[in-house]
């Protein structure tokens, strides 16, 4: 069989490919009970809201909602383990479980991937999710003292590690490096995923995305959508994009900006829109797609797909929206020296 | 008054302050831990202009690890600094996988080298590669540190293999061949600086897309303590390395001389230092007088004095206004000073004496009794008269003098002209509105950005090629989704009143207006600030441009044949007389064609346009108007021109080359026998209905469908931006503008040149051709040179096509933006058809019919070839 990376690659020549959506909102749905969620792990903390613990104590779950995606048109499924790192679990005093989880997360989204392939013969991927934990690299948390920082690289690193190995281990193909409000937490996953391949014996493709925090087109760490971009291109990532943060409206110019820059597939998956007073995201799903598809109609997209709010319904309007669409030609990028601060900074030939 | 130098750039300048080894300064703040102020002094590199910040905490008696973590931490907090990317800077690695574990973006490390041999070397290499970064080779290898020339390209070239050999991208690759102390007393020595220079040139071209760097300061080692000296080798030396291909260097930026101001004695001196040019038979060596030379400026400024005039013995203010009118810098900072003393507060001379003189300039400016290269000069004497002042207002803590308004200007992303807009700027200025000048390449993001943050009055945007015009409509529309209200200004060569009316006006509700040249600049921006009169001035303009769109919207538009009815049409072109295949076919290239041929063949009526001087030369130096001003511009020009010749500031790159062809349809398809591949140049068709029985041309009318030949050709001015970016920081607007006006000319120059010798020698169908330069000038010569862009090919995407084929990037330095302007700046490329019917024309509008045709004929989709075609869609 094809890598994964190259199977990918020759299907976004085709067509635009689709993503999953998002997968908290998701999961409140089901209204799970404490009980659910802890399951008989015996865990000492309350485990409700651990979305990522499932796996272990409601795989039934994740595998629907995996299902209902690629039922929608996803050709790719993430694994449900945003926050399966050991800082975000610790709050949850559920350390110990990470590999656990994120293996069988992986299994779990692998199964999935399989049956629907035996269905219609497309091929289905499995992307390793991966967030950016609570913690940042480049800004202190104490405004008297800029210097001073919660965790280091190496630290930030080996917790990116263990994670990526158990993905890697549990079948996924990709490494989602995603929601980077940092640019150095995702250099440290750059580099925990560098180190994952000489362990697992594979490459592990890197899908890199960043999150804006601002309309003019920063991450919290202040980089710029083209300096974020020189910041990551070392890795070679199979995708590089935009998730969460806005909604598609408010994405527009930064997609445009990127799809022109990257010689890497480009991946967006906005939020359904902007939270309404109750912190509940309410754009409908042909709202949401009907703005996807001006990227498309403007070649500016390889994979679409949602973040935040988004719902299955959302990807079955998106994929309807983009039916016959033309997938972003990759361009030709000039050789120059491309550093980056916060702003880029290229070098004349 | 800010002035943000643009990303990208041909000399990169490395802030070297925050490195203990070279500045005592900053280590005595490290080694008393005293990191506040050793921000500061990172924040005063980068305000200084530094692109990239070295930081270095090599010291024995640090933690240097500990040091460079704590730094690079407290920077990166601070977003006027972290904008810029760092180099990490040891002799040790573990210092730089320290520093790169905390730096987010791409930074370069400094350095790695096989002093260890190559599996450390290798090893580096790789977790370089892992962290994202670039990285400064030192030319440096188990044996030792390279010292010749010949030992230096061996160095560089096997690192080279090396590391593209494990994947390594070679642009990250960054060579430091090593600048050693010259003028040491030790023979060995005097070849130093010749042979860094020589070496760079050569692994320039077996090493491709590599950079070169070095520290400056070794090179004057043995001058240390004597400023003036070591600042002018500094100069001279980045004077022949610079061209040679070093393209940033460890410097500080605020100290380094322009190289035409060097007392010429002390140049010299340090030239036959650097270049080690031994006189036979001369009993002192260059060494020797410059040593001697050297203690006649111990402990002095080279800025000479000079003698008293006479109306230096005016009272003060009479000499301030004296000065702004006539330009005259050389005494205006002692004046202001004096003028300081004797007034309450700093900002009070800002807002008197200088803005009178000011007011004076602007009103003899208004009623045309000054121009704008006068304006200019005064604008210069006024910046340095409020830089000297500035530091007491801040002292004071008192606000900034209030300025009539606030502009911010750019030239938008993809076009890189900024001569009409520097003017503009001057002008503002002089008439009291503060400047925010965002350089050249802007994007619409940084323009609403920097517009906003600094609160400004309006926005003013230039722009010279075709497509520029795009972006200004999308800087207009993001203005508009922005929800901002203030006014935005037009302004450049190929903007115009109609397409303001039709495409930028509609696309923003607040006040467009489109500013024909500088001298109404200062009408409009006052209008737009007056409390009583801004209304009715925008309402006029407004009305205008719906006028503009209702008569076009009628039946204004002149009738358009359909595209066959138009082919039915071409120019029948007596294909007999078509030019024998050229005498030296294929491609021919220039590295530095002489600029005293190319001074021969200047037009100079197009010099004094750029700075709205009128009239045809050479009359215009007799004009009743403008002669005075026009002789002394001349004369400024002049004077440049010698320097620029007898210096070498500038190196003329150019390449032509020849294809065989055959016309296909409206397409031109060039055969590369040799690559087996053909090429389509395809052009555009004339399809407005022509009276009587004129033709609806297209270029490809002038080519044989049977077979037939054209040429190409690339020129470019090169090595304008070390003087240029040295004016600037010496406040210097007008030197920089006639410096940017003058290169243009070579280029132009160039341009005609090489298409004479082309027509006489090369392609070679006109050999007995005798012209004179106004001749030359008039065309009146046999064949065109049609330029892509240009009303006769006006497609500027063509460029591309045409610089893969020449290889121009390779065989003379030529870029393309994304919008497809040239750089460097000062560039002319074009076809050559040699037919003697040729002509040029205007394609004008073309009808949707022909759009598509196109399309398909260049191979890209309709949405791309609208773009490009805007102009010729209206």
């Amino acid at each position: 069989m094809t890598s994964a990376r190259e199977a990918l690659q020759a299907a976004a020549k085709k067509r635009i490919l689709l993503t999953d959506g998002g997968w908290g909102t998701q999961i409140q749905l089901k209204k799970l009970t404490e009980a659910c969620y802890a399951g008989n792990l015996g865990l000492s903390h309350d485990q409700k809201g651990n979305n990522d613990i499932l796996a272990l104590t409601r795989p039934d779950v994740v595998t629907a909602i995996g299902e209902s995606y690629l039922a929608a048109g996803s050709d790719i499924v993430s694994t449900n383990t945003f926050s399966a790192n050991r800082i975000s679990q610790a709050d949850y005093g559920a350390e110990a479980l990470v590999a656990d989880i994120n293996h069988e997360s992986a299994r779990l989204g692998r199964a999935t991937a399989e049956k629907y392939e035996a269905l219609d013969g497309r091929r289905r991927f499995v992307a390793g999710a991966v967030g950016p934990t609570n913690k940042t690299l480049s800004l202190s948390p104490d405004v008297n003292n800029p210097g001073f920082r919660e965790i280091d690289f190496d630290e930030l690193k080996d917790v990116y590690l263990e994670q990526v190995v158990a993905l890697a281990e549990g079948g996924a193909d990709f490494i989602l490096i995603e929601t980077i409000f940092d640019t150095l937490n995702a250099k440290a996953g750059i580099a925990a995923t560098l180190e994952a391949e000489a362990k697992v014996g594979r490459e592990l493709p890197l899908m890199i995305s960043m999150t804006l925090t601002d309309l003019s087109g920063r991450n919290l760490s202040g980089h710029t959508v083209e300096a974020f971009w020189y910041a990551v291109r070392h890795a070679k990532p199979l995708t590089i994009g935009l998730n969460c943060s806005f909604g598609a409206a408010q994405l527009r110019p930064h997609v445009k900006v990127l799809s022109e820059l990257a010689d890497a597939l480009v991946m967006v998956y906005p939020n359904a829109g902007l939270p309404n007073e109750l912190g509940e995201y309410d754009e409908l799903p042909d709202t949401t797609a009907g703005l996807v598809r001006e990227w498309a109609e403007h070649g500016q997209v390889n994979i679409l797909g949602g973040c935040c709010g988004s719902t299955p319904a959302h990807i079955a309007a998106m994929a309807k929206a983009i039916e016959g669409l033309a997938p972003r030609q990759i361009p030709e990028v000039p050789v120059r020296t491309r550093l980056a601060g916060l702003e880029p900074f290229t070098m004349a030939a | 008054m800010t002035e943000t130098t643009a990303a990208s750039s041909s000399f990169v300048n490395i802030g070297e302050r925050t490195n203990v080894t070279g500045s005592a300064a900053f280590k005595k703040l490290i080694l008393a831990d005293d990191y506040t102020a050793a921000v500061e002094v990172a924040r005063q590199q980068v305000e200084n202009g530094a692109q990239v910040i070295d930081v270095n905490m090599d010291e024995g008696l640090l933690d240097a690890e500990y040091a460079m973590t704590t730094f690079l931490k407290l920077i990166a907090a601070e977003p006027d600094i972290a904008r810029i990317p760092v180099m990490i800077d040891s002799s040790k690695w573990s210092v730089i996988e320290a520093g790169l574990k905390c730096v987010p973006g791409k930074p370069i490390v400094n350095s790695i080298s096989m002093k260890e041999g190559e599996e450390p070397f290798l090893e580096h290499a790789r977790k370089c590669m892992a962290y994202g970064a670039a990285v400064v080779v030192m030319a440096f290898d188990e044996v030792g540190q390279a010292d010749t020339k010949e030992r230096k390209i061996e160095i560089c070239e096997r690192a080279y293999k090396l590391l593209t050999g494990i994947g390594f991208p070679p642009e990250d690759i960054i060579f430091d061949p090593n600048i050693f102390a010259v003028a040491t007393g030790i023979e060995e020595h005097d070849n130093y600086a010749v042979d860094f220079i020589e070496a760079v040139k050569e692994i320039r071209i077996r090493c491709p897309h590599a950079h070169f760097s070095g520290g400056l300061s070794n090179l004057s080692f043995s001058f240390r303590g004597n400023e003036v000296v070591r600042r002018a080798m500094h100069s001279v030396f980045l004077y022949y390395a610079i061209p040679a291909g070093l393209d940033m260097a460890i410097v500080n930026a605020g100290q380094l001389d322009v190289y035409d101001t060097i007392d010429p004695e002390l140049r010299l001196a340090c030239e036959d230092v650097i270049l080690n040019r031994k006189v036979e038979g001369e009993a002192e060596s260059p060494t020797e007088r410059l040593i001697a030379l050297a203690e006649r400026y111990k402990g002095k400024d080279a800025a000479q004095e000079k003698a008293a005039e006479e109306w230096r013995g005016w009272e003060v203010r009479k000499r301030l206004e004296h000065a702004l009118v006539k330009g005259i810098d050389a005494h205006i900072v002692a004046d202001t000073e004096e003028m300081r003393l004797a007034m309450d507060r700093p900002i009070e001379v800002i807002e008197g004496p200088l803005m009178d003189g000011m007011n004076v300039v602007g009103d003899l400016f208004g009623s045309g009794k000054m121009f704008l290269p006068q304006v200019v000069k005064s604008a210069r004497v006024m910046k340095k008269a409020v830089a000297h002042l500035l530091p007491f207002i801040e002292a004071a803590k008192e606000p900034g003098a209030k300025g009539k308004g606030k502009v911010v200007m750019a030239t938008v992303k993809g076009d890189v002209h900024d001569i009409g807009k520097n003017i503009v700027g001057v002008v503002l200025q002089c008439n009291g509105f503060e400047i925010v000048d965002l350089g050249v390449m802007v994007p619409w993001s940084k323009i609403l950005e920097a517009a906003n943050e600094n609160d400004a009055d309006m926005i003013g945007l230039s722009g010279l090629i075709t497509p520029s015009l795009d972006e200004m409509v999308t800087v207009a529309e993001e203005m508009q989704r922005a929800g901002m209200t203030m006014p935005l200004l037009i302004g450049g060569a190929t903007t115009s009143k109609v397409h303001t009316a039709l495409r930028i006006d509609p696309a923003y509700q607040g006040p467009v207006i489109h500013v024909l040249d500088a001298s109404r600049a200062v009408g409009v921006a006052t209008s737009l600030v007056s409390d009583t009169g801004r209304d009715a001035f925008v309402d006029g303009y407004k009305s205008e441009y719906e006028h503009i769109r209702d008569v076009r919207a009628g039946k204004g538009q002149s009738v358009l044949l359909s595209i066959e009815e138009a082919r039915a049409n071409y120019y029948d072109a007596y294909l007999s007389d078509k030019p024998a295949p050229p005498l030296q076919p294929g491609l021919h290239r220039f590295d530095d064609w002489s600029l005293e041929d190319l001074r021969e063949c200047i037009d100079w009526t197009p010099f004094f346009r750029a700075w709205e001087l009128h009239g045809t030369w050479p009359s215009i130096l007799d004009d009743e108007v403008v002669g005075e001003t026009a002789v002394a511009l001349k004369a400024d020009a002049d004077a440049m021109l010698d320097r620029i010749i007898a210096e070498k500031w500038l190196t003329a790159r150019g390449v032509c080359a020849f294809w065989p062809c055959a016309r296909d349809g409206d397409s031109v398809t060039i055969h590369l026998a040799d690559e087996e591949r053909h090429v389509t140049l395809p052009f555009l068709r004339q399809q407005i209905k022509k009276s009587r029985d004129r033709a609806n041309m297209c270029l490809a009318d002038f080519i044989d469908p049977a077979g037939d030949w054209i040429g190409g050709f690339a020129v470019g001015i090169h090595g304008i931006e070390p003087y240029s970016d040295r004016f600037r920081a010496d406040k210097d607007d007008y030197s920089d503008i006639l410096l940017k006006a003058l290169a243009d000319r070579f280029a132009e120059a160039f341009a005609e040149r090489l298409h004479q010798h082309v027509r006489t020698t090369l392609w070679g169908y006109a050999p007995g051709e005798q012209l004179t330069n106004e001749a030359l000038i008039k065309e009146e010569y046999r064949g065109i040179r049609p330029a892509p862009g240009y009303p006769a090919c006006p497609d500027h995407s063509l460029k591309p096509i045409l610089f893969d084929l020449l290889a121009a990037e390779e065989n003379a330095g030529l870029v393309l933006t994304e919008s497809f302007a040239m750089l460097p700046t000062a560039a002319v490329s074009g076809f050559y058809f040699g037919h003697p019917e040729s002509q040029y024309f205007g394609v004008a509008r073309i009808g949707s019919d022909q759009l598509e045709d196109y399309a398909a004929r260049r191979g890209v989709d309709l949405e791309t070839a609208t773009r490009w075609l805007r102009p010729n869609l209206d």
